[in-house]
């Protein structure tokens, strides 16, 4: 039995990157109906941005706040000068441009910080963690929370959020009331950039940074924001923690780690075709 | 197909057969890749662009075919020309199966379960208990062969000469399946489903046909690549190779027959070009030529090419 919960409970630590990393790529996603492919590379990049703050002799946090700016200011760059340009082209053509933008970032990220393997210090003591979880795994927790509550209070409770939300609601209206419809979009993937670049932070230390630190999270993440519903940030959420307890469970009772990936999609799959929809989310019905 | 073009296309596939006897072996090999990739990419085309469906995992296709083509021939006597449509036929059935299914997920969710099969091919690949037939993580080696009835040509020549006889046969088939009735319900039911239902086509039914041969045309893409490179293994086939075959796709042309052509040549030739103009930076290289790509003509090349001929119409007139 304690084995079991010390599995699922791992298996929530990591649910909580994928669910912080599965709201970002819903972030996005909501207010222009396109998954960043890129999203991994940027918040890889941002990890790498705190790594040498930190080695430089900044404090953690300090860092961490740093490469969070980075991110956010990256984030409304790229949507301002690479992605707008194809506002108006094909949905596929914008997906190669993504494809485009992950291989330059991965690229760039190698030239600049080595293809090699690094260790990524934790915030976290090891005092921390008790038999079940280790500290890391207690604070990534505590920082999945921190997110999302940080996350809700902006969309809920401040004018700038509630803009946000009007103009990925009703884009022509909210540019009738006097909401600059172009920077809020901007402004969400400056947000969507930050909170990618949280989940890369509290990934790095458990999985290594490296250039291509971020596929599997990347995946999964797009699968716990498919699982939850990708209309609905919450279920993105919940997604997240989902996908998490599945793989850790699948890993360690069904298969073994060799499979771990593909029996953990497979699962997935087979609950999307159960709810083509998602878990949460609610099916578009259009007019005909 | 007017009779200019008929004898236009006639020509090309003339000076194509040439080929082999006047280009040394290893651009020979690559024009080989460029005619499998353009089998591969039709199929994608007729998936994604003309039936609507998304597929981020069409290199898992390819590995099926490349896998029935090499453990054929390395378990069983069947002869090598013969594993090449038994790879299609597997194929067809694989991807009619996976379509079924398939059938309920549209959009990104049908692109997230491709990409799924995409990821999880290499690692079923490699799975132990497969380990006997599939060799594993050390792959199979795919035996040469000789050129029939004493035929002077050496095997690469003789391949390349297979290859585009079987290209010649597939592009011709699959013009002609999607100018009839059929292709009219493909191209239907990507513009307007619930319309095309209403017409009487049976949705279900055509989109997982469509899911089969679109499988099966990348399948037999796969049996002949594994021929070419006379070894197959998990981490040739991993979802990189699924992402490119969508990047040609589009670089092509999406929704044409002809765009699989241009797709092969950019996904053959470009990431090499890449890496001559840059050995530290080559993904960034290739990034930026996506991008311009998609900048300069996002309708693909054959977008392009129309938009061209529209600009500048033909003074000739076509008799």
């Amino acid at each position: 039995m304690d084995a079991f919960l010390h599995q699922f409970l791992s298996g929530l630590a990591t649910g909580g990157i994928y669910a912080t990393f599965g709201l970002a790529l819903v972030m996005i996603f909501q207010a222009t109906h396109y998954i960043n492919f890129a999203q991994g590379e940027q918040a890889m990049f941002s990890a790498y941005i705190a790594l040498i703050l930190i080695q430089a002799g900044l404090p953690y946090w300090a860092a961490f706040a740093t490469a969070l700016v980075f991110a956010f200011v990256s984030g409304v760059a790229i949507e301002r000068l690479v992605v707008r340009p194809f506002n108006d082209a094909p949905v596929l053509s914008v997906v190669v441009v993504f494809l485009g933008m992950l291989f330059i970032i991965n690229s760039l990220a190698g030239w600049l910080f080595t293809y090699g393997v690094q260790a990524f210090p934790s915030p976290f003591p090891p005092g921390l963690g008790n038999r079940f979880l280790s500290g890391h795994e207690i604070g990534t927790i505590l920082v999945t929370l921190a997110t999302l509550a940080a996350v809700y209070l902006f969309f809920r409770h401040t004018r700038l959020g509630l803009a946000m939300r009007a103009a990925a609601e009703n884009p022509e209206a909210s540019r009738l009331v006097g909401i600059r419809v172009g920077w809020t979009l901007a402004l969400g993937w400056g947000l969507a950039g930050a909170i990618g670049a949280v989940a890369a932070i509290m990934a790095a230390p458990v999985i290594y940074i490296e250039p291509n630190m971020m596929a599997g999270i990347l995946l999964y993440g797009f699968a716990a924001a498919l699982l939850g519903g990708i209309n609905n940030p919450w279920g993105a959420v919940a997604g997240g923690f989902i996908v998490g307890v599945i793989e850790n469970l699948a890993g360690a009772y069904v298969i073994g780690t060799e499979l771990k990936l593909s029996v953990a999609l497979v699962i997935i799959v087979v609950v999307l075709v159960a709810r083509p929809a998602g878990l949460f989310g609610t099916s578009i019905v259009g007019r005909v | 197909m007017s009779g200019g073009r008929t004898v236009g296309l006639a020509a090309l596939l003339a000076l194509a057969a040439l080929v082999p006897f006047v280009v040394g072996s290893f651009h020979l090999l690559q024009a080989t890749m460029v005619i499998v990739y353009a089998i591969a990419l039709l199929g994608l085309n007729i998936l994604t662009g003309y039936n609507g469906q998304i597929s981020l995992g069409h290199g898992a296709f390819y590995a099926i075919g490349a896998y029935v083509t090499a453990v054929l021939l390395d378990r069983t006597g069947v002869p090598y020309w013969a594993t090449i449509p038994i790879a299609g036929t597997v194929c067809l059935l694989a991807g009619f199966l996976f379509g079924l299914p398939a059938l309920r997920l549209e959009g990104l969710y049908l692109a997230l379960s491709t990409f799924a099969l995409a990821v999880a091919t290499p690692q079923l690949l490699k799975f132990r208990a497969l380990e006997s037939w599939t060799g594993g993580g050390q792959g199979l080696f795919v035996p040469t062969f000789q050129a029939p009835f004493g035929l002077p040509l050496a095997w690469d020549q003789w391949l390349y000469l297979i290859a585009l006889a079987i290209a010649a046969v597939l592009f011709l088939l699959a013009w002609n399946l999607l100018r009839g009735s059929i292709g009219l319900a493909i191209v239907a039911i990507r513009d307007h489903p619930v319309a095309a239902a209403s017409m009487g086509i049976d949705v279900a039914r055509t989109k997982a046909l469509t899911f089969g041969v679109s499988a099966m045309y990348t399948g037999i893409a796969g049996s002949l690549g594994a021929l070419v490179a006379q070894f197959v293994a998990p981490d040739s086939f991993s979802f990189l190779l699924s992402l490119s075959f969508l990047v040609g796709s589009v670089i092509g042309g999406v929704a044409s027959i002809s765009g699989a052509v241009f797709g092969a040549i950019f996904i053959q030739f470009v990431p090499d070009l890449a890496d001559q103009v840059s050995k530290a930076l080559t993904g960034a290289v290739y990034g930026l030529l996506l991008i311009g790509m998609m900048a300069l003509m996002p309708g693909g090349a054959v977008g392009f090419l129309q938009a061209v001929r529209r600009r500048w119409p033909r003074v000739r007139v076509d008799q």
